[in-house]
């Protein structure tokens, strides 16, 4: 039996991030993420191309964080030395430019982070891709296991370090979050030697997103235990209570055979058992 | 005898006050013979400190000052009822609709999908003359009973095949359904990555709406088109954004307060049309086996945890291989050396989440009870039925450890050979 050889053309939509402490322009990490997985993509099946593309503006901060993504494909071996960066003013809407541009070279696989590291940050760009471009949506990918007649086999991360396998039809898009492999060290060479291939695009100004009033995060108000009792020995007993289940069941005297019988109904019930 | 216990609202008033004449005959009647307090030959009260108070559950003399118990005790199932009276509201012709679709994580309400409940009982409620009705919709299986305490008006169970696992195409035929046939006013999901984070933002983009996501907080405000402001959280949770509430919003757990004063009546509701089958590219071929060992602890799903009651060390690595548990261990069992460090279950260890913990031969110091706080289901396999972790229980067995581990582990394995025969 052959090995399929023929690669699959992936697109990774990668953003300018935001250090979570210093607040300096850095690539953001689940992007960072999107494009390692694009790479062990490559590596996977040969033949693969790797593309990367970004919609904003041009300035000296965001490029020097853009081209941390091209440091990352050093000594690859690959085709990633450009980024298409399609420029448009601040403040503008990025989702008709990519749309457009995917559409008149539409890749197999569009690879993007959940959600990005400055501005709204709302994480709805690849879903309105999907929905603009008709193609299915996969969310918090961990892995992709193969790629074979136009049909990826992916596992998708779930909380609680589960995993789901899936089956998903290409063309699609994909997005990454924490669970995906950890990004590669950029290197600082080779992501000064890479060329940006800038595209002035036309742009839509985000009116609304304009006319909403941003602020610096406040620290979220801690919730109350709220204690309703009349009288001042009803709330002592609440605020001196111990934790207790309330009705818990007891089974005392009773063989070994019936209580694993009583834990396996109760472990059953709860669908803990695979 | 009959359940219903009378008061005699003149007796107790006898009862209370000392210088009614006939205070010490009612006295001697409402305690059951035995005297406290009488007035002497000489004109003083004389008292009898051995007929004070009353035996405690655990046969414990107790003395109450509160007042509670003076005339006429309130038996406890009476107590308890006095405490469950929540108000019943039922909203006969809503003016609106607000429709929430829960994670029901586990097939039961979460706490976040509970909060967004609150949320959505703030929008409905708003207006006390003209309600609008809280809407569930719950894809397949659940075993959730308090949907009415929960604060829903109307539910909308959907059940299919098609509706398990990931089938995002699916669930978003069906409420694009429910838009065409309700036309609810609002959309809530939960902001959860099992949940809405994901169908939520689905939804807003068929329906051509810009949603607000990781909504913390809301406020009246008339100069928005549906009548609120609301506050979420954006680029990665440092940015607070002030905007006018959409029709469909995404809000993260704790953003209201649950609901506990009303039982609203989770009338079933369904659909008139027939759901449209949608075609779907994605299909689920189901959960992969992980390592569980490989899972983090404050993560994992159901842990097993072995404390100083564990003599049978092997059996119970043994026990948690077959059950597909992630071991966990109290500090005496670390302290001792049968399990590593970064497995301690406690306030010195980790804060677990899990939905079942398993504690063998654990006695539950207080340390560990904090531990596990935020655990759904606790079992407890123990020696000595006396011990705290037997009262935080849900089910405890109470016998010898590496007996009943051996069967549990019999059992499962004669099961799944079971299932292997017959597959």
């Amino acid at each position: 039996m052959r090995p399929e050889q023929q690669g699959v053309d992936v697109a990774v939509l990668v953003s300018v991030g935001r250090h979570p402490i210093t607040g300096r322009a850095r690539r953001a990490d689940q992007d960072a993420r999107g494009l390692e997985l694009a790479l062990g993509l490559e590596r996977q099946l040969p033949g693969s191309r790797v593309r990367l593309l970004h919609a904003g503006p041009r300035g000296e901060e965001s490029e020097s964080a853009l081209r941390g993504y091209l440091g990352m494909a050093a000594g690859a071996g690959t085709g990633l030395d450009t980024l298409t960066l399609l420029e448009q003013a601040e403040g503008s809407d990025a989702i008709p430019a990519l749309a457009q541009h995917l559409a008149a070279a539409p890749p197999q696989l569009v690879i993007t982070g959940t959600r990005a590291e400055r501005g709204e940050g709302s994480g709805l760009l690849p879903y309105a891709l999907a929905e603009r471009l008709g193609w299915p949506l996969v969310n918090g990918l961990a892995a992709v296991e193969k790629v074979e007649n136009g049909v990826a086999t992916v596992l998708q991360a779930l909380p609680r370090g589960q995993r789901r396998r899936l089956e998903v039809r290409l063309p699609a898009i994909v997005s990454v979050d924490g669970a995906a492999p950890a990004a590669r060290q950029s290197a600082f060479g080779p992501a000064r030697r890479a060329e940006l291939e800038a595209t002035p695009v036309a742009a839509e100004p985000d009116q609304e997103l304009a006319q909403w009033q941003m602020a610096p995060a406040r620290k979220r108000p801690k919730r109350l235990k709220i204690v309703k009792a009349a009288s001042a020995r009803d709330r002592f007993k609440a605020a001196a209570a111990k934790a207790e289940g309330g009705s818990g069941q007891v089974l005392e005297g009773v063989s070994a055979e019936q209580g694993a019988e009583a834990i396996l109904k109760l472990l059953e019930a709860e669908g803990v058992l695979r | 005898m009959s359940e219903i216990r009378r008061r005699d609202p003149r007796r107790e008033w006898i009862a209370r006050n000392r210088l009614h004449p006939e205070h010490a005959a009612v006295l001697a009647e409402l305690e059951g013979g035995a005297i406290s307090e009488w007035l002497g030959p000489n004109g003083v009260i004389r008292k009898n400190p051995r007929a004070i108070g009353f035996i405690g559950p655990n046969g414990v003399k107790r003395i109450d000052r509160s007042g509670a118990q003076q005339g006429g005790q309130a038996t406890g199932a009476a107590r308890q009822e006095a405490q469950d009276s929540r108000r019943n509201v039922i909203i006969e012709d809503p003016a609106f609709l607000v429709t929430v679709v829960p994670e029901l994580s586990g097939g039961r309400l979460s706490g976040h999908d509970k909060d967004l409940l609150g949320l959505a009982r703030q929008l409905a409620d708003a207006d006390a003359d003209r309600p609008g009705a809280v809407l569930a919709v719950v894809f397949g299986e659940h075993k959730e009973e308090g949907f009415g305490e929960a604060g829903i008006d109307r539910l909308l169970h959907i059940n299919g095949d098609a509706y398990v696992g990931f089938a995002p195409e699916a669930r978003l035929a069906a409420l694009c359904a429910v838009e065409r046939e309700l036309a609810p006013r609002h959309w809530l999901l939960p902001d959860s990555p099992l949940g809405g984070a994901d169908l939520g933002r689905r939804l807003a983009l068929r329906l051509n709406e810009r949603p607000a996501t990781g909504v913390w907080q809301i406020e009246a405000d008339g100069a928005a088109p549906l009548g609120w402001r609301c506050t979420a959280r954006g680029a990665a949770e440092s940015l607070d954004i002030q905007r006018p509430l959409p029709r469909v919003a995404l809000a993260l757990a704790e953003c209201a307060e649950p609901v506990d004063e009303t039982r609203h009546a989770a009338e079933p509701l369904s659909l008139s049309e027939a759901i449209p089958s949608a075609l779907s590219r994605i299909e689920d071929l189901g959960q992969v086996a992980v390592d569980p060992a490989g899972v983090a602890l404050a993560e994992a799903e159901f842990i097993v945890s072995g404390g100083n009651g564990v003599k049978d060390w092997d059996g119970f690595h043994r026990a948690a291989k077959v059950l597909g548990a992630t071991e966990g261990a109290s500090r005496v069992a670390v302290d001792d050396g049968f399990m590593a460090r970064d497995r301690q279950v406690g306030a010195t260890g980790t804060w677990v989440t899990a939905r079942v913990y398993l504690a063998v031969g654990i006695s539950g110091a207080i340390q560990h009870l904090q531990g596990i706080q935020s655990c759904d289901k606790v079992v407890t396999i123990n020696l000595d039925p006396g011990c705290d972790m037997i009262k935080r229980a849900d089910l405890a067995v109470i016998g010898d450890s590496a007996e009943i581990l051996a069967a549990l582990v019999a059992k499962v394995e004669q099961q799944r050979g079971g299932q292997r025969d017959a597959a």
